[in-house]
């Protein structure tokens, strides 16, 4: 045991380069590439705005990325809950102190770009459950005072996003902890009582939900109710996406993107004018690159040593997987639309910068896929 | 080691859940992908069909209109290049200061300024607003040279109507101006082709032949982004002009007809007496349809409507006048039809003739004497024509009178203003007035006074029928598609044949019982005008080839107080409004006639003075260009 701790804490700056996942490694960048050019093409061919802080937050996210993962896991792993509370520390700065826009007070002035808390919330509870489940026994696990931290660990930053408000992160923010919740070995009833309750009492939190959230919801059931209003979005996405056909409408071609019928085509509706562009081949190719992605960190996680880097790696998976399905869901009008970019693709600092400090902790966990952490 | 078993169990627990999630990711992204090839490859039309109706609007042109010719060919309604002036608000930098410097370039009202503003205010910023329909080509000039000044201004070229010979047709034509809402509503097709700016026929023929004049639009389309605004143009579709009508008419008799009107009030027909053509239909004075085109303005207009001689009406289809002695030839005709009398038949006229106490006037004080229908016809003895109705009686001059087309409509439904006329009778009187005919009223009505009214046009063909030996046209002023030549038509007509290409159904043509009578007429008619002592004597010409036959009518618009007679005033002594109408009814060349005519001038005095020399003038001309039209007419058969 000695041994193995001596072994890995001697790792070479060169063998931690050797050791980085390489198909991961260019599947980021070839994501990050396609990024780039649907940012162009948002801004219809011309490298302006959008392009042009895609790409420097691209530059700047990346070796940060890398310069996470060189980090040893047991760093990460002896951070977790830190990090954690300092996350829930921004989240109750923002919601006193944040900038306000549209509605909904989600960010903080950081001078050189603007952050939302939020977005870090969901790498940061992947990783305070994933050490809490680390840590505890198994035989623990369900007893009462464990799931009442673990539930509060989830509940806690939960208050905080969706009074901002902000529907679609506090749900990707839970469904990630649940993950973990359901990996760390939590009973399976417990999710199927909770499960079952919650459909009960769906009626009641929908009498909660501000009245352009239930509108959303009407919408996603009937969006032809107010083509031109609430379902204008859902429409014209649906529209875009298929009239991109097999092969799509061609690079900068795609009309309902540049002649601006596409609502957020920046952020949430990026897939809409990538499929409309390239149709079902390139957004077929687009899923298989993500699945890749998502192979490659499940991968990681089975062969760490560790338990924490296993279930952050499987949970951040999920994660990952979580937003694509959510995103794409609602932009293919399977769901009714709530905020989730897609991860890398969309415009937008904080989920990048996120996603990126989880690529980075995965690709630490791969360089020190033998760490055993106690 | 129970803790490094515990570790195991963990890591197991973890594995086996993530095969389950993992398991169920694979389900959802198959869903995914099902749901993109449902959108992008199974109803991949439908959402392409959904994107361009999104991004591609069509913007409709006006319609190019038909031109409506002459029977030669020459545009009488045609279509010309203006230049038109437009703002594209989005363009502009100061508003106000172009507006001012506008105003000072074109002398804009302030009204006019108001109107933009107020347009400006409701259209999008990026439709053009037409500040000027119709630019002189000064002002044309002149805004392009400070063009460098007006930002947002735009020089436009486009088409309008235009009517070369101004008011020469405008009754016949009418003319064009925008459609108010209650006429887009009513034809579907003008609602379908509607564009603003757009003209369409208001009055005449225009009105009557739009859906064949109106062409279709071009149509452009051009790719719009989300708010509505025009991208790129994508292609141009052109429209198709209206189709071209060709008239019968011929614009240099035409225009004879107006000078020789000129100054007054009254109506010039010229018809072919076998083909029906209408050569000429002029009614005096006319106006100029040219202004109506872009509105007109209210000093033009009340100009147009106040004027004394009545510019508004036509006067050829809606004048209805008594027909006075031009009845006369009907009279006599019917009595000959009805062997009521005869060539040798006299009647002795002291200038007067009492009835039941009552006194009924010749015009010749003196009296003619005894007279015979030619004497009594060439001089226009009234006391013959009295004696001649008492015989005959209304009713039976009246299916004469009808049968030649008294009565009726000659154009059917070409015209909305022509009127039917009235040739009395005694049930009609009775239906109408409620009162028995007296026969005092066949009298009068036997020297065309009293209830008859007659337009113009009527007298015309009347003439014509009676011309053409007798026989039945139908007139037209629009040349068929399958033209009959001048000699098919007065052969086929003389067999007893279908002549009438137009319609299909055999219509009985002779309109004589014996065609003896009608050439006793004509006799009479050629006297009239021809022979010594003939009211129109001083209005013959002996040259043969234009030698004419005719018949001058007089008709009161008042009836003449016994003072009155006995003053026996001049023309310039009586108050216009009183004057007697002058009136004749004319056909020629007498050997081989071929046209007939109808002149009218109201309140001109005695057909005799004022009608009948315009006639002298016209035959000359309306003989002269016979050959030319014949020649048009083989020409197109050729063709054909």
């Amino acid at each position: 045991m000695f041994q193995h701790d001596r072994l890995n804490s001697e790792i070479t700056l060169f063998q931690k380069i050797k050791n980085l996942d390489y198909i991961l490694l260019i599947s980021i960048i070839l994501l990050s590439v396609l990024s780039v050019l649907v940012m162009y093409s948002t801004d219809g061919g011309e490298i302006l705005f959008h392009t042009k802080n895609h790409f420097v937050k691209l530059a700047v996210f990346f070796p940060l990325m890398i310069f996470v993962a060189f980090f040893n896991i047991k760093f990460w792993h002896n951070f977790s809950y830190i990090i954690y509370f300092i996350v829930i520390l921004l989240l109750i700065y923002v919601s006193f102190f944040g900038i306000k826009s549209s509605g909904s007070q989600r960010w903080m002035d950081l001078y050189l770009f603007v952050l939302q808390p939020s977005e870090l919330m969901k790498i940061a509870i992947i990783m305070c459950l994933a050490k809490y489940f680390h840590r505890i026994k198994i035989e623990n696990v369900n007893s009462f005072t464990s799931i009442t931290i673990v539930l509060s660990i989830i509940i806690i930053p939960i208050i905080f996003v969706i009074s901002q408000p902000d529907l679609g992160t506090s749900i990707l923010i839970a469904l990630s902890g649940l993950i973990i919740l359901w990996l760390g070995g939590m009973k399976i009833k417990y999710f199927i009582y909770s499960f079952i309750t919650f459909l009960i009492s769906l009626p009641f939190i929908i009498s909660f939900l501000k009245p352009y959230q239930k509108l959303r919801i009407l919408t996603f059931l009937d969006p032809d109710r107010d083509p031109l209003g609430a379902g204008y979005q859902i429409i014209q996405s649906k529209i875009a996406i298929g009239s991109g056909g097999l092969n799509g409408k061609g690079f900068l071609k795609g009309t309902q993107s540049y002649l601006d019928f596409l609502p957020e085509k920046h952020t949430d509706f990026i897939f809409t004018l990538f499929s409309e562009e390239f149709g079902f081949i390139g957004s077929v190719g687009l899923l298989i690159l993500y699945s890749i992605i998502i192979f490659r960190i499940l991968r990681i996680g089975a062969i760490s040593r560790s338990n924490f880097a296993r279930l952050f790696c499987f949970g951040y998976a999920f994660a990952i997987f979580i937003y694509i399905v959510v995103n794409l869901s609602m932009v293919l009008g399977l769901l009714p639309i709530v905020g989730s970019p897609l991860p890398i693709m969309s415009y937008g600092g904080s989920s990048m910068l996120a996603t990126m400090i989880g690529f980075g902790i995965v690709l630490s966990a791969k360089i020190n896929h033998k760490q055993m952490i106690a | 080691m129970i803790k490094s078993n515990s570790g195991i169990r963990k890591t197991d627990v973890i594995n086996r859940r993530m095969f389950l999630i993992g398991a169920a990711k694979v389900v959802v992204f198959v869903g995914i992908v099902a749901r993109l090839f449902s959108l992008q490859i199974n109803e991949n039309k439908k959402y392409l069909t959904l994107s361009d109706k999104n991004r591609i609007r069509e913007w409709k042109l006006p319609p190019t209109r038909g031109n409506i010719v002459d029977y030669f060919g020459n545009v009488i309604a045609g279509n010309l290049k203006v230049y038109q002036l437009h703002i594209i608000p989005e363009q502009v930098e100061n508003f106000n200061y172009l507006l001012v410097r506008l105003k000072n370039l074109l002398n804009l009202s302030d009204k006019r300024i108001a109107r933009i503003n107020k347009l400006k205010a409701e259209l999008k910023p990026w439709d053009s607003i037409i500040v000027s329909e119709n630019l002189s080509w000064s002002q044309f000039v002149k805004i392009n040279n400070y063009l460098y000044d007006l930002v947002g201004v735009k020089p436009v070229m486009t088409i309008s109507r235009n009517y070369p010979f101004n008011d020469v047709y405008t009754h016949v034509l009418g003319y064009v101006s925008q459609p108010n809402e209650q006429e887009i509503l009513e034809n579907e097709i003008i609602q379908e082709r509607f564009v603003p700016g757009m003209k369409i026929g208001k009055l005449g023929l225009e009105r009557r032949l739009e859906n064949h004049l109106i062409g279709t639009n071009a149509i452009q389309r051009y790719e719009v982004n989300a708010y509505g605004k025009r991208i790129n143009q994508l292609e141009h579709q052109k429209g198709v002009q209206g189709s071209k009508i060709r008239l019968t008419v011929d614009t240099e008799i035409q225009k004879a007809c107006g000078e020789l009107l000129n100054q007054k009030a009254g109506s010039i027909s010229v018809m072919d007496i076998y083909t029906g053509d209408i050569i000429a239909m002029y009614s005096s004075p006319s106006y100029n349809p040219n202004l109506f085109l872009f509105g007109i303005s209210q000093d033009e207009w009340q100009l147009i409507r106040n004027n004394p001689l009545k510019p508004l009406i036509n006067k050829t289809l809606s004048g209805l006048y008594s027909p006075g002695s031009t009845i006369k030839p009907i009279v006599a005709l019917s009595a000959l039809e009805n062997k009521v009398i005869d060539t040798k038949f006299k009647v002795k006229c002291t200038g007067k003739m009492e009835l039941y106490g009552q006194t009924f006037h010749c015009w010749k004080e003196k009296g003619h004497g005894w007279v015979s229908l030619k004497n009594a016809m060439k001089q226009s003895c009234d006391t013959y024509f009295y004696e001649v109705a008492r015989l005959l009686g209304v009713d039976r001059l009246n299916i004469t009178a009808e049968k030649f087309g008294l009565g009726k409509k000659v154009l059917g439904d070409y015209f909305d203003n022509e009127k039917k006329g009235l040739f009395p009778n005694t049930k009609w009187k009775k239906n109408n007035l409620g009162k028995g005919w007296v026969l005092g009223e066949t009298l009068i009505t036997g020297i065309g006074q009293g209830y008859t009214q007659t337009t113009p046009l009527q007298l015309c063909m009347m003439t014509a029928q009676i011309a053409n030996g007798g026989y039945a046209i139908k007139p037209k002023i629009i040349v068929d598609s399958n033209p009959i030549s001048y000699e098919d038509a007065k052969q086929s007509m003389e067999s007893g044949l279908l002549f009438d290409a137009g319609s299909e159904e055999l219509l009985d043509k002779k309109l004589f019982k014996n065609q003896k009578n009608i050439k006793i007429v004509q006799e009479a008619m050629f006297a009239s005008t021809n022979e010594r002592f003939g009211t129109s004597y001083k209005s013959r010409i002996d040259d043969p080839k234009y030698q004419f036959a005719g018949k001058t009518g007089t008709a009161q618009v008042k009836r003449i107080s016994k003072r009155e007679r006995e003053l026996d005033l001049e023309l310039e002594q009586i108050p216009y409004k009183d004057r007697d109408h002058a009136l004749y009814v004319a056909y020629g060349p007498y050997v081989n006639p071929r046209y007939a005519l109808s002149i009218i001038v109201e309140h001109g005095g005695s057909g005799s003075k004022a009608a009948a020399p315009i006639a002298k003038k016209l035959f000359k001309l309306i003989i002269d260009r016979h050959d030319l039209r014949n020649k048009q007419s083989n020409f197109e058969r050729i063709t054909v």
